[in-house]
């Protein structure tokens, strides 16, 4: 390697004077290193390193200080320890819309991010760079690869039909705690009643709650969940060493896509440096043959106009919505009913 | 002459500079109207969707299990990031304490309960925002509670589109007075046409012209060239009246000088003594002198005359010239002269016969009195396809090279021409009846040898 790597255990970090938690953190040092770009990210740190190392192959003298934080963590970083970052990366969209519309986020302008679609960015302030869909992931014990459910009523009967073999092998986000999984519930119910039911008829077979993707796919290619509602797909599909015991379904009825974003914090002390990181992070999507080399899908317009079931997750004040204390307070108690059946 | 007129500022200048000037007044305000137009429009948007937030949000108030519920609507807030790109903010209150939203936004004042939103402008967050708060009345445990919903949205949105309609409004205002500039230059080019049209054709005007004008002028001019008309009419009266006096008095003289002269002739042949005689014939070339010059007189008078009523009639000018050199020999012959003519094709022309004969005479005379004895006059007559020329060459003094211009003024004589009898009105009768009938007289020297050309033209019409 061109460049040490410290993969440094939490423990090992003095908590300098932050409260937020801190799940890993690794520098990916620059042999003549002359900045330093802090970025506070919710990616998984495996799949995040291969688009780090391709930034400095072109940057060669920029270090990058990565830490992998949850959602909710991200924001506690930036409002209330008030922590320095450069890029502030997360796939809970509605948290970054509201970090920008409450004034905590640089505006910045490039000719990337002229080319994004409307769609794709908010103001100069939040750019999407990947579109993930909300899949269904199997257990490919329990299912077939060709009969294996489409839509969420076809799972809705399925599970209605085979109560035992579902009984605790059903898994999904726990929304209390998951940004991301908040996120991906409240746009469900926003389009389709369907989801109700649905949490419903888990709730009925005891849904066991995750925290992440990672582990729910971890746990249905080990059989230990039939299968898994709202995981990340590029997640499961990265993962290529169980391939062989998931079976990936994004859902007919509608796929509901969660457009990863980055920001620059507004007390961010090389914002220019974070500029250009954004504009490495959008040229995988804009430019067509670097795509390959990238660890998520990228921004595909043509794909969304062929595709009337892919629901992209729209970027704007809207989602704040179910970030109001009484909205999520009311939905937390109507997902608390459906899925834990608490009366 | 004196030609120097004094010149105010232009009556054009004036008037482009005045409308120019309105035009630029009239853009000004356009601009700042349609801009003063956009920006209510664009402002009456913004507050309509906000309105429409607000009451949405209000609508969505519930009383649930004896506690007050906002179940704010997706689309409350979705609707106003259909329009623009810009920041939201909201606040809700139960009888004024903070229910959610963010706790510290502004509200507008004056608000009074059941009636329509309040709008404001107000800042926060360091951004210029524009927030609407609407109430609404609900009961809760029997008791009256007063909700109300604040919704603000920063304005950059709008002012973008106030910067767009800003531009197309300054494009459009420019427009407006370029073209304004265009019809300006256009109306003051054709306002100040008609009187350019009379300068013009007055201009024209022949020295000899004194019709009135006639073409239609606009009637705002009517009273100037009215007061010119009467000016001509004056003009030309007074011109006729001292040319009927001088015509008068010529002829008045005349008739006594030839009996004058009779007389001295008889006395003459009486008389024995030499200086008698020659007093007496110094008398008679005096005589003659006064005599031809007063019918000259005449001759320029009826030629002025007939000019201003000329007798077109069509005729062999070939005729007329043969007849005049058979008149005129025994004339030439007594100085013997040999007068040069031959008879061509006929030249039928157009035009007062009377006139052009006299002015021919004239011409002949002229050629006969300056050359000297013994010598010939060449006449040719040649025919061109605009016109008909008659040349007469002569081998007499010729002309003083600087007078040329001068020679055909009236009692302008050749510096040269001292000892000769003249009374300096032959060329002018010559040149006018040419100019009458739209012809000229062309004076020069020959290029080889002694004497005069003239050149006598009269276009065909």
């Amino acid at each position: 390697m061109r460049y040490l790597l410290f993969a440094l255990a939490l423990g090992m970090f003095p908590t300098l004077g932050f409260s937020f938690e801190v799940d890993n953190r690794r520098i990916f040092s620059a042999q003549t290193e002359s900045q330093v770009l802090k970025v506070i990210s919710t990616a998984d740190l495996d799949l995040f390193a291969g688009v780090i190392e391709a930034f400095q192959s072109q940057n060669p003298s920029v270090s990058v200080d990565y830490f992998e934080v949850s959602s909710t963590e991200l924001v506690k970083a930036l409002v209330e320890d008030d922590a320095q970052f450069d890029l502030a990366v997360s796939s809970a969209m509605d948290l970054q819309t509201k970090l920008a519309n409450d004034g905590m986020a640089l505006p910045f302008r490039s000719e990337f991010t002229a080319q994004l679609p409307e769609w794709a960015h908010w103001q100069d302030l939040v750019f999407a760079f990947t579109q993930e869909p909300a899949a269904l992931v199997f257990s490919a014990r329990d299912f077939d690869r060709q009969s294996v459910p489409r839509t969420r009523q076809d799972l809705i009967a399925f599970m209605r039909s085979h109560p035992m073999q579902f009984k605790n092998r059903v898994g999904t986000y726990d929304i209390r705690s998951s940004g991301l999984g908040y996120l991906f519930a409240t746009q469900d119910a926003r389009t389709s009643e369907t989801y109700w039911r649905l949490a419903e008829v888990m709730g009925n077979m005891n849904a066991q709650l995750y925290c992440c993707s990672g582990k729910m796919i971890e746990d249905v290619g080990s059989g230990k969940l039939a299968f898994a509602y709202n995981v990340l797909g590029s997640y499961a599909a990265a993962q290529t060493n169980n391939q062989d015991d998931i079976i990936i379904v994004e859902p007919s009825d509608f796929t509901t896509l969660m457009l990863r974003s980055a920001l620059i914090p507004k007390n961010a002390k090389q914002p220019q440096l974070a500029g250009l990181f954004i504009d490495h992070l959008l040229s995988f999507s804009l430019e067509a043959s670097k795509a390959g080399d990238f660890p998520f899908p990228t921004l595909q317009r043509d794909v969304l106009e062929q595709e009337t079931a892919l629901r992209p997750i729209r970027l704007g004040p809207g989602l704040m919505v179910y970030l109001d204390r009484l909205k999520r307070k009311n939905f937390l108690k109507a997902w608390e009913n459906a899925i834990l059946q608490k009366q | 002459m004196n030609d120097h007129v004094t010149a105010t500022r232009s009556i054009r200048r004036r008037l482009i500079v005045r409308l120019l000037a309105s035009a630029a007044i009239l853009a000004v305000i356009l601009f700042l109207v349609v801009q003063s137009f956009g920006r209510q429009l664009g402002q009456e948007s913004q507050d309509n969707i906000l309105a429409a937030s607000v009451t949405s949000v209000l609508d969505a108030v519930t009383v649930q299990d004896g506690a007050l519920n906002v179940d704010i609507p997706y689309s409350a807030f979705s609707m106003l990031g259909n329009i623009s790109d810009d920041r939201v903010f909201y606040r809700i209150e139960q009888n004024q304490a903070y229910l959610t939203g963010y706790e510290d936004l502004p509200f507008a004042e004056g608000l009074t309960t059941e009636s329509q939103p309040a709008f404001a402008t107000e800042q926060y967050l360091g951004e210029d925002i524009r927030l609407v708060t609407a109430s609404r009345k609900l009961s809760l445990n029997n008791q009256p509670v007063v909700v109300r919903a604040t919704i603000a949205q920063t304005r950059n949105g709008q002012k973008q589109t106030l910067r767009q309609i800003s531009q197309t409004v300054l494009f459009l205002g420019i427009g407006f007075f370029a073209i304004a500039m265009v019809l300006t230059f256009y109306a003051a080019q054709s306002t100040i046409g008609p009187l350019r049209r009379l300068a013009a054709s007055v201009s024209r005007r022949g020295p000899q012209d004194l019709r009135p004008v006639e073409s239609p002028v606009p009637s705002e001019m009517v009273p100037l060239v009215r007061s010119l008309n009467q000016f001509i009419g004056r003009l030309k009266k007074s011109l006729s009246q001292s040319e009927e006096f001088i015509a008068e008095a010529a002829h008045r003289v005349r008739t006594p000088l030839a009996t004058v002269r009779m007389q001295a002739e008889v006395t003459l042949r009486r008389v024995e003594r030499d200086e008698n005689r020659e007093a007496l014939r110094e008398m008679i070339r005096a005589i003659d002198e006064s005599s031809r010059a007063a019918g000259q007189l005449l001759d320029h008078a009826m030629v002025t005359f007939r000019t201003d009523h000329l007798v077109v009639e069509s005729f062999d000018f070939q005729v007329l010239v043969d007849e005049l050199v058979t008149r005129l020999r025994p004339i030439a012959e007594l100085k013997e002269i040999d007068l040069g003519w031959q008879m061509g094709k006929p030249a039928l022309i157009k035009g007062d016969a009377i006139l052009i004969q006299n002015a021919v005479r004239k011409l002949i005379d002229n050629a006969i009195k300056y050359s000297p004895t013994e010598s010939s006059i060449k006449l040719t007559l040649s025919q061109g396809r605009s016109g008909i020329s008659l040349q007469l060459i002569d081998q007499g003094i010729g002309f003083p090279e600087k007078d040329f211009e001068l020679l055909t003024d009236r009692f302008v004589r050749g510096s040269n021409a001292q000892d000769t009898i003249g009374s300096g009105l032959g060329l002018t009768i010559a040149d006018d009846v040419a100019n009458a009938h739209g012809g000229s007289l062309e004076l020069k020297n020959n290029t080889e040898g002694v004497g005069a050309c003239v050149t006598f033209y009269l276009p065909l019409r």
